[in-house]
């Protein structure tokens, strides 16, 4: 078996006391919540940490409540597992609720969180590997070395996004309850909270923690859907996934959202296929013009396992299929 | 052939008393419970007092020369207890007495990446671990290579200096009749290249072994192999010991699949290790180390052509097979003999040749993978019978029922087969599955197909000749009642221990629990080879059937003695003796033993097997000689996604012929994991490394159980075993082979229904979506012109 390196383990009870740990340990803390991702990651000298900050005792990372405004709060501890079965979340977001169930296996759904899949580290077939691995192949810009073996000469790492809650928490328009001991809470759009950095890319400063995220009620007619390409049907991470919402309004597409992901390093809102549907009977003909449209805009790498060229073929036929079961069955209850 | 005295005791498929009383009976694993609760010691289980654990250095290079080592600055580490390095272990050694071109760790050169250069031993794991980083390795670097093509023709160094041959591990052509002029006068003729593109294991349990030196010079050995007898042999030969003074030990074993038939570098590195250090040694392989030391199932490419008469009947098959071997022998010179000796059967041809040459490559070393060396050529030539069919109008079925051998009959190469039950496995197939229903009548991209192929019940001759037994058992009776068994037979959850059990309480008339096994600990257990080539239910089981019947005369008598009836009068069941005539006169088993021990003394014998003489008469006519051949057939049933290629397979219907089914629980469960792990061959598995000039070359593409994506049971399609038994003259009770056969069909009968399904033939493993999405294309693009579509690469 792999070995976890040597940390020291904290255990705050309180948000405050976590955030004050984090400020304390400026960048060299870690924290920690399911583990799924960070614990892996551990192993394989990807991240390092001096203190892990296990967030487990913070009781009011576990709460799921309505806001005043009408929007779900779903504290960031929450497990995948309640998170796929929660009757409301069902309700309002079905493709979220799915988009859960479909992480990972049912281990890894019963320990791992919302706000660790939200903040799940990049992937790339030549960084998650062992420490010998990687040294044979001479690093990678992500970590300890100089070059990308994706994109060779590349200066910036594209490791790929590969959560599969954050494209469908993007198409609904979600927002991140963000905190830090010195800039207290600040309330942070899901869309502008990814960046285009393999290295890291998320908004979240070292010293701040995630403590919720928050769902606007949908509106009403809202149609979502989530598709996901593996190749096995549990445990695998996306080689590519597809989130859609939109509205119904007499037969015709309102604000349709696609966002697609496990291409590159942050989810990819295709604003052009949205825009393209505005107004229009969601009809095959349609269907076809969206999933072209779609294609032309993504280029798959060799982040991912799995042939390229395939993966682009599917982007049209899982785009359609996601609007398709958005139609057919994904209409959110208030 | 070589002259040998046969010990070849078989005792008949007959039961004892004329109805059996535990063979052929649902029952459990006899280690189920053990198992079940987590009581069973594996390995790593074992913590022995002052214990170090071992780490290897491995090679970052595919292919270099090692220039120097110097370990020092990881041996003044703290903690550090001893290094060893190649120079210490130059012996080399292989599974096979002739090609011995491994050595426990590189002495000059390295050959992939993962290739052992030293190993530490220190107080903990991590000690142990910083302790490699602080080995200091002067490579230069060589040429790798990773095209089988590219190394057969180039060989400036070769991989294998010294190597006569260049890069050529074997060569093997064998030409039975005149495969020439039956082609050229045959009626159709298919001619087509398939590809096997390379699987791991993966066992659950990694390999570990722990090493300890007793203060009189005596070395344990604990290791999870599945030839524990080989281990103990080669262990002698490379510390240069007497091999009275080792003992191994193989312990609860967590799936071996033929992976954990070759001596390995940890077995020797902790033996020395524990020598140097005067402290117990553990090394338990992370799980990328299992994908380095591999022995997987070989890549090959392979051509094939089949001729057949106008009436169907195959008149000849040609094959030429490039296999690459990775970067040492393993059981190499077995696997390339067998791309070939084992197809003869259940079809019959007159005509036969092959062509297969084994290459060294930079990558990690193949070897024996459950089906060893023919479910390659195997899941081309059963391509190849759909396509003839197909060509003749006639249905795959009927095609092979035209074309089944007999039974009591020899195969063009030479192997005698006894029992058959192909024709019965068809029929089998056939009615379970709905095919006169289904076959070319589902709707759009459903399709079923079929495939049959045939195994080896164990093989005919011992890695090392010699003419001593295969197999040896002990058997003690006790006046506690108990018979204790004393086998060397691996169990590595094929399930060998109750088969024993069974056995041994059949002819004994006991219970299972009243029946205890103790299994691989040489100083314990006579020999027996290990498990491999699906030898132990036909091989250990006759010698326990043997033994078993010894000890049952000397029962009978005591009793007979007592009850004043005949011996052969007397009746041993279920935990009681008895008369025959009058069951009310009756003793229990423990009072008979008693009996029987005041009579006899101390009770226990002995049992051994050898095989019968078998084999062609030529240079590698024995090997693929076995006792008696198992049969299988296959049906699948597919679903294809023509928009995303995606292969859905929903039910396998296996029908194996296992001479009889000692215990059929057992066999349903080697039926189910053999086609399981078949399927998965299919789609999921690749064991491959990154190729060309770039970084990654020689890095190993999927070294973690995520990405080697074996199938979760959502992944894994129905599975229907169906029990055939043709009782065969050669096994225990007519017993075969159950743990091998039942994988070849399900990768061709998975590709003959695509064809059924969607008019593609897929020839080149594996149908990942995107392969099929393309032949999908492929075939629309050529129209409803009805020419068959290849597999696109
Ligand atoms: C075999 C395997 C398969 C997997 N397959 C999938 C998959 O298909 N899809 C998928 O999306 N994921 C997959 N995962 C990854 C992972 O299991 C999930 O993403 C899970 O949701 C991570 O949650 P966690 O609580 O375990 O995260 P952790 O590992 O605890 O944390 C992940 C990261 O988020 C940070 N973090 C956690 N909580 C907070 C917080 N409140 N505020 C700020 N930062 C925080 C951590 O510091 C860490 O960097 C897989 C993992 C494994 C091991
Ligand atoms: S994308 Fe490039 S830099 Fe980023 S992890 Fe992969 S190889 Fe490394």
């Amino acid at each position: 078996m792999l070995r976890l390196p040597r940390f020291r383990h904290e255990t705050p009870a309180s948000l405050e006391e976590a955030a004050a740990l984090l400020s304390e340990h400026k960048g060299r803390a870690r924290l920690l919540a399911g583990g799924t991702d960070l614990l892996p990651n551990l192993k394989h000298g990807i991240e390092e940490a001096d203190v892990v900050v296990s967030l487990g005792r913070v009781p009011e990372l576990n709460r799921v409540r309505e806001t005043e405004g009408g929007d779900l709060e779903l504290g960031a501890m929450l497990s995948l597992e309640a998170l796929a079965s929660d009757a409301l979340v069902r309700k309002r977001y079905p493709a979220l609720s799915v988009a859960a169930g479909l992480v990972a296996g049912p281990h890894h759904r019963r320990m791992g969180t919302l706000g660790g899949n939200v903040c799940l580290n990049t992937r790339c077939v030549y960084i998650n590997q062992t420490h010998f691995w990687r040294e044979a192949l001479g690093y990678c810009l992500k970590k300890d070395g100089e070059a990308c073996h994706v994109v060779k000469g590349g200066k910036r790492c594209v490791a790929a996004a590969s959560n599969d809650t954050a494209p469908v928490l993007t198409t609904l328009g979600a927002s991140l309850r963000l905190r830090s001991q010195s800039r207290g809470v600040r309330v942070l759009p899901i869309a502008d909270f990814y960046v285009q950095d393999g290295v890291y890319n998320k908004a979240l400063e070292p010293d701040e923690l995630l403590e919720s995220v928050l769902i606007p009620m949908p509106q009403p007619g809202l149609h979502s859907a989530y598709k996901k390409l593996r190749p096995r049907d549990s445990i695998d991470f996306p080689r590519l996934s597809v989130a859609v919402a939109f509205r119904l309004e007499s037969d015709v597409v309102r604000d349709l959202r696609v966002v697609i992901s496990a291409l590159a390093a942050r989810p990819l809102m295709l604003k052009k296929v949205g825009d393209l549907s505005e107004g229009r009977p969601l009809n095959d003909d349609l269907l076809d013009e969206l999933g072209s449209a779609a294609f032309k805009q993504c280029h798959p790498l060799t982040n991912v396992d799995g042939d390229t060229t395939y993966r682009r073929d599917m982007v049209p036929v899982y785009v359609k299929r996601a609007l398709r079961a958005a139609r057919d069955s994904g209409l959110s209850m208030p | 052939m070589n002259e040998r005295k046969s010990i070849n005791r078989t005792h008949g498929p007959d039961a004892p008393f004329g109805e059996f009383s535990r063979v052929g009976k649902r029952a459990r694993k006899v280690d189920s419970m053990a198992v079940a609760t987590g009581q069973a010691m594996y390995t790593d289980d074992i913590q022995l007092p002052r214990m170090l654990h071992g780490k290897f250095l491995r090679s970052p290079h595919a292919h270099a020369r090692i220039r120097s080592i110097d370990t020092s600055r990881a041996e003044a580490l703290p903690g550090v207890h001893a290094v060893v390095t190649g120079s210490e272990l130059p012996v080399a050694y292989g599974v096979i007495p002739w090609t011995e071109d491994e050595t426990a760790l590189a002495v000059d050169k390295v050959r992939f990446v993962g290739d052992e250069v030293a190993a530490v031993a220190a107080i903990d794991e991590d000690t142990a671990s910083a302790a490699v980083r602080l080995i200091d390795v002067d490579y230069e670097v060589l040429e790798p290579y990773f095209d089988p093509q590219d190394a057969l023709v180039h060989h400036e160094p070769a991989i294998h200096e010294g190597n006569r041959k260049g890069n050529i591990s074997k060569h093997v052509l064998l030409e039975f009749g005149g495969v020439d002029e039956a082609m050229a006068a045959s009626e159709v003729l298919i001619e087509d290249d398939y590809a096997f593109h390379g699987t791991a294991h993966a066992p659950i349990e990694p390999h570990c072994a722990i090493a300890r030196w007793s203060g009189d010079g005596v070395l344990t050995l604990w290791s999870s192999t599945q030839i524990p007898h080989y281990v103990h042999r080669l262990l002698a030969s490379v510390l240069g010991l007497p091999a009275h003074r080792i003992r191994v030990i193989q312990p609860y074993l967590g799936g071996a699949f033929g992976g954990k038939s070759d001596p390995f570098s940890h077995e020797f590195c902790v033996a020395l290790l524990a020598k140097k250090a005067g402290r117990p040694v553990k090394m338990l392989l992370t799980r990328e180390e299992t994908f380095y030391t591999h022995r997987g199932r070989h890549p090959m490419q392979m051509h094939f052509r089949t001729g057949c008469d106008a009436k169907g009947r195959i008149t000849a098959v040609d094959s030429k097979i490039l296999i690459d071997g990775g970067s040492y022998s393993s059981f190499g010179l077995v696997t390339t003999y067998y791309s070939g000796q084992l197809l003869c059967g259940p079809s019959d041809f007159p005509n036969y040749r092959f062509d297969s040459t084994r290459v060294f490559t930079n990558k990690p070393p193949c070897g024996p993978k459950r089906g060893h060396g023919s479910v390659q050529p195997r899941f081309a030539l059963e391509i190849q019978l759909d396509r003839m069919a197909t060509q003749l109008g006639l249905d795959p079925i009927e095609f092979r029922r035209i074309n089944c051998q007999s039974e009591n009959t020899q195969t063009v190469n030479g192997q005698t087969v006894t029992s058959n039950g192909f024709l019965q496995c068809l029929d089998a197939v056939e009615e379970a599955s709905g095919w006169k229903k289904k076959r070319g009548k589902l709707p759009p991209n459903r399709g079923i197909g079929i495939a049959g192929s045939m195994y080896i019940s164990g093989t005919n001759y011992c890695v090392y000749p010699n003419d001593m037994p295969q197999a040896g058992i002990l058997v003690k009776l006790d006046r506690s009642g108990l018979a204790t068994v004393f086998t060397g037979t691996s169990d590595i959850g094929q399930g060998c221990t109750s088969v024993m059990a069974t056995l041994v309480a059949e002819e004994l008339g006991l219970r299972l629990d009243q029946v205890r096994v103790v299994t691989s600990d040489s100083d314990l257990c006579p020999v027996d080879l290990g498990a491999y080539s699906s030898r132990i239910t036909l091989m250990a089981g006759n010698a326990a059937v043997d033994a078993g019947r010894k000890l049952r005369k000397q029962v009978q008598e005591a009793v007979a003695e007592k009850l004043e009836i005949a011996p052969g009068q007397v009746m041993l069941a279920d935990g009681f003796a008895f008369d025959r005539e009058d069951g009310d006169r009756r003793f229990t088993t423990q009072e008979a033993f008693q009996f029987a021990e005041a009579k006899f003394e101390t009770l226990s014998a002995s049992g051994s097997y050898n095989t019968p003489e078998r084999g062609g008469d030529y240079r590698g006519g024995t090997i693929g000689a076995s006792p008696a051949y198992s049969f299988t057939a296959h049906v699948a049933e597919v679903e294809v996604d023509p928009e995303t290629g995606d292969v859905h397979v929903h039910k396998l219907w296996i029908a194996h012929d296992c001479g009889r089914a000692i215990s059929p629980v057992q066999v349903e469960g080697q039926i189910e994991g053999s086609t399981y792990m078949g399927v998965a061959e299919v789609q999921l598995e690749h064991h491959e490394v990154y190729t060309g000039e770039t970084a990654e070359a020689g890095l190993h593409m999927r070294p973690s159980l995520l990405e080697y994506t074996l199938p979760t049971t959502l992944d894994t399609p129905e599975l229907e075993a169906l029990i055939v038994e043709s009782i065969d003259p050669e096994g225990p009770y007519g017993a075969k082979e159950a743990g091998e056969g039942p994988l070849h069909g399900s990768l061709p009968a998975v590709a003959n229904a695509i064809y059924d399904a969607c008019g593609i033939w897929m020839t080149k493993l594996p149908f990942t979506p995107g392969k099929v999405l393309a032949a999908l294309k492929a075939h629309q693009a050529a129209g409803s012109s009805g020419a068959p579509n290849e597999g696109a690469n």
